[in-house]
């Protein structure tokens, strides 16, 4: 998996904070759905604003293997690299 | 572990729900009483959630030709089209949907839900990119996933943000195609199909409109939000389905393409299933006469519409789009949107509950959806019914905290 910086990660959370109830910690090993309550359609709409944020697509038949925050930046951080 | 604890977190939900009264995802009717009544829980009801838009489900001479059909072909083809399934009557029905949608080609698929499941994973591959709307249908997603395609969501009816995405991915994927429909099935919100074929026309894609909301309501004949904008010669592949203002079961696609017929050897979901029957078929035939004959059938649904639309409107609900037939009331969370849904029940009025994540942006709706059947009458007495809905949330709203 591509190497994921603070700031990238920081910058993910920001905007993961607006799909998430407070209160719970975002770490690397934060699940979406379980910790997050982050269900596959509102995934798919937190994907979109990511997207906005960094100005690239991130394929939604991707998502499928999503389980954490690390993965998700795991993903943005490839998906900027590959641009 | 059970094979079912995968799905914890969705049994808790309904259990909550089932113990707030009815299962509004496993509703019994008990009896029918033409196109917009019914009985439900021992209760004569109205129902306004049956994408029975035409109301031809009863239509005399669509049942006459379904009963004739089933005298003489039989109950089913027990048999898929490239089988023993394909009559003189599915292939007639393909040259009559072809002319009353002014294309070459047309093909009969068993349901909606395959026609775009066909579609999709017949048109696009491995290699292909597909652009396609957020507020995107079950099938269409299922279509995509089927295709094997690389698959980009762009924002809910925004030309500009398919245009930048197109433009982001110049070089991605062999073949474009951008997916639209052409009115949304929860909210009833129009595609801009002239702003996204200006876009796809730039960027060399093609373009499937689903127009199985849209196709007899919109357009000065019935053929939809495309023929509505005037953009059909621009619209490569129409998918459409029996199962709305056709009153019967099944789903179609049309095009000019010079290669459309190969999907019959391509689309997986074409090719392993059983035809539509022969009642379903007679019935299709005669109600796409019935549509060509007779455009009073969308005077009246599009009356009917204005009717509820002003009426719920004027009783302070959040109703979610512009006037279209279908009318989606927007509630503020789930529980609120159960209760709701359970007390029209009671007050003899059928609607769909829908909840996220079948819904856009998380929102609980009771969605309503006209018919040309419906009576003014009925459409009087909904308003009314909802108004004893508005007076109790408001009572509820204004009383103090227990």
């Amino acid at each position: 998996m591509t190497r994921v910086d603070d700031t990238l990660f920081e910058d993910i959370c920001t905007l993961v904070r607006k799909f998430a109830p407070g209160g719970v910690e975002l770490t690397p090993a934060t699940e979406l759905s379980a910790d997050l309550n982050i269900d596959s359609v509102a995934a798919m709409d937190l994907i979109m604003e990511i997207e906005d944020r960094f100005g690239l697509d991130v394929p939604v038949n991707q998502l499928s293997e999503l389980r954490t925050l690390g993965d998700l930046a795991g993903l943005v951080a490839g998906r900027l690299k590959g641009r | 572990m059970d094979i079912f604890d995968k799905y914890a977190a969705i049994a808790e939900r309904r259990s909550k729900l089932l113990a707030a009264g009815a299962d509004p995802f496993n509703l019994r009717i008990e009896a029918m009483h033409g196109p917009t009544e019914a009985t439900i829980a021992g209760r004569r009801t109205i129902l306004v959630g049956t994408n029975n838009y035409l109301g031809l489900t009863y239509d005399p001479a669509c049942v006459e030709a379904a009963v004739e059909a089933l005298r003489r072909e039989g109950t089913g083809t027990t048999g898929s089209r490239i089988a023993n399934g394909t009559y003189g009557g599915h292939r007639a029905l393909e040259e009559e949907i072809a002319a009353f949608m002014r294309r070459r080609h047309a093909i009969v698929f068993s349901t909606g839900y395959q026609a775009n499941l066909a579609m999709i994973a017949g048109l696009a591959g491995p290699r292909d990119l597909i652009l396609v709307d957020s507020d995107w249908h079950a099938s269409i997603w299922d279509g995509c996933r089927l295709s094997g395609a690389t698959v980009v969501r762009f924002k809910h009816n925004d030309p500009e943000d398919l245009d930048r995405r197109l433009a982001r991915n110049e070089g991605v994927g062999e073949c474009r195609l951008v997916i639209v429909e052409g009115t949304y099935s929860m909210l009833g919100d129009r595609a801009p199909l002239r702003e996204i074929v200006e876009v796809k026309k730039r960027h060399g894609a093609f373009l499937l409109v689903d127009e199985a909301h849209s196709f007899g309501v919109f357009g000065a004949t019935g053929r939809g939000v495309a023929e509505a904008d005037g953009v059909e010669p621009d619209v490569d592949f129409i998918a459409g389905t029996f199962s709305k203002s056709l009153g019967a079961i099944g789903g179609f696609a049309v095009s000019d393409h010079p290669s459309f017929e190969l999907l019959r050897v391509c689309a997986r979901p074409y090719m392993f299933t059983a035809s539509p029957g022969p009642a379903t078929i007679a019935s299709v035939r005669t109600a796409l006469r019935r549509i060509a004959e007779e455009p009073a059938l969308r005077d009246r649904i599009w009356a009917n519409a204005k009717a509820l639309h002003g009426g719920l409107s004027a009783q302070g609900f959040a109703v979610c789009a512009a006037m279209s037939p279908i009318i989606a009331v927007r509630l503020p969370d789930e529980a609120a949107a159960v209760w709701a849904w359970n007390r029209l029940l009671e007050l003899g009025v059928y609607v769909n509950l829908a909840l996220p994540p079948g819904t856009p942006n998380g929102v609980c709706l009771l969605r309503c959806s006209l018919s040309a059947a419906h009576t003014p009458a009925q459409i009087e007495q909904v308003v009314a019914r909802f108004g004893v809905l508005a007076r109790e949330i408001r009572v509820a709203l204004e009383a103090p905290a227990a």
